[in-house]
């Protein structure tokens, strides 16, 4: 038999563990990862409905959640998943028309997405406890 | 499913470490993965001290030095050493890249020195590349054509020509799809960026008469469609193409056939 084809217990390399994160797969598995926050959100948000219907004091018990400092993670975090899977959305769909797709665009792109995702979060929340 | 640990026959131990000779006063330190079929242990990572002062400027260079002078058992894959061959890539400082061309000088530290990574390695550096190979054959890498064949030359313009470019210096080191995190996870039914750029190679070229079969062929949730952009290849490539931007250009195509 030869080499090429005996059985194999043959190890696998080494991959996640060994290589190196950069901007190209960080900001890809951050655009699944808020994806999947966005969909916990939406339960989250229904809940908040619900207990708006279930009457005023029930609604203010989970107010008070939304106040704590847990709330209020949950909530900002919420909210930069929503901006940062819209803007990297639409990078995505540019990249679906095959622009910017040259090495030095693709970074550029990415850090305007990081960028103006954290400033829509921050922005939002000043202007949301404004009209409080 | 995606398995992100190594199974229990690859976790990787602590080896042996070889000293540069005495009196050596430039010292770079390789921790290179070592695993052979022989002896039925698991795989270590190997140090090894090599004197800069009497050692080439690449990667390439302090193996074959290694080898030749440290540890003869030591195995890899190199002909060219000059970046037109691909078979000494390696993931070397975390990313992959052809040992010949990648500069000493340009990791800081220790240099790491792993088989292309989410591979059956055949031997310490060498990794078992007989299923990309077969998955180049499943693209038909030929011209094809049913139109009688001219009496000479079939002529492509300029402009036709151009369009080949970035695509055929492609030489096949697999640096790219052993990055793709798509293909560590979905490898055996996901082509990869390397066999992806070179089926739009074919797609792209004028003469060839079978776009209609081949993009028949490459629609398909796994083979294509596993490329999410995460642009890992392109970051990585060693002559700097971009198959992530010769994949976009296929789905584009199976987009414009439909409307």
């Amino acid at each position: 038999m030869s080499v090429v084809n005996r059985p194999s217990n043959r190890p696998l390399s080494p991959h996640l563990q060994i290589y190196r994160w950069q901007l190209t797969s960080v900001l890809s598995i951050l655009h699944r990862a808020t994806g999947i926050a966005l969909s916990v959100g939406a339960l989250y948000l229904a809940t908040w409905v619900m207990y708006a219907a279930a009457g005023p004091r029930a609604y203010a018990l989970f107010q008070d959640f939304n106040a704590s400092i847990l709330g209020r993670i949950v909530l900002g975090g919420w909210l930069f998943s929503a901006f940062y899977h819209l803007c990297n959305g639409i990078r995505h769909l540019f990249w679906d028309a095959c622009y910017g797709f040259e090495l030095k665009d693709a970074y550029r792109s990415g850090w305007i997405v990081v960028a103006v995702s954290l400033l829509a979060t921050v922005l939002s929340w000043i202007v949301g406890l404004r009209l409080v | 499913m995606a398995e992100f640990t190594l199974p229990a026959n690859s976790k990787i131990g602590v080896g042996e470490t070889y000293k540069a000779a005495a009196g050596a006063k430039n010292i770079k330190t390789f921790k290179v993965y070592r695993w052979t079929p022989d002896d039925g242990q698991k795989p270590r990572i190997d140090t090894y001290e090599v004197d800069m002062d009497s050692c080439g400027p690449m990667v390439l260079d302090a193996l074959i030095k290694i080898k030749n002078e440290t540890d003869s058992s030591l195995t890899f894959r190199r002909s060219c050493r000059e970046g037109v061959c691909g078979s000494c890539a390696m993931n070397i400082d975390g990313t992959n890249t052809l040992a010949c061309t990648k500069y000493i000088s340009d990791v800081k530290g220790d240099i790491k020195i792993y088989p292309l990574p989410h591979m059956p390695v055949v031997r310490d550096l060498v990794p078992d590349l007989n299923v990309p190979y077969a998955q180049l054959a499943s693209i038909e890498p030929w011209l094809k054509s049913d139109s009688p064949p001219p009496t000479r030359e079939r002529l492509q313009s300029p402009e036709e020509r151009a369009r080949l470019d970035g695509l055929w210096e492609c030489i096949l080191c697999f640096c790219c799809s052993t990055s793709c995190p798509s293909y560590w996870w979905s490898g055996d039914r996901y082509l990869g960026p390397a066999i992806l750029l070179q089926a739009y190679r074919w797609l792209a070229d004028s003469r060839d008469e079978a776009k209609g079969e081949r993009l028949d062929n490459l629609e398909d949730p796994f083979r294509l469609y596993r490329c999410h952009t995460i642009m890992n290849c392109t970051k990585t490539c060693p002559k700097s193409l971009n198959p992530a931007k010769a994949i976009a250009e296929i789905k584009k195509m199976l987009v414009e056939r439909t409307v």
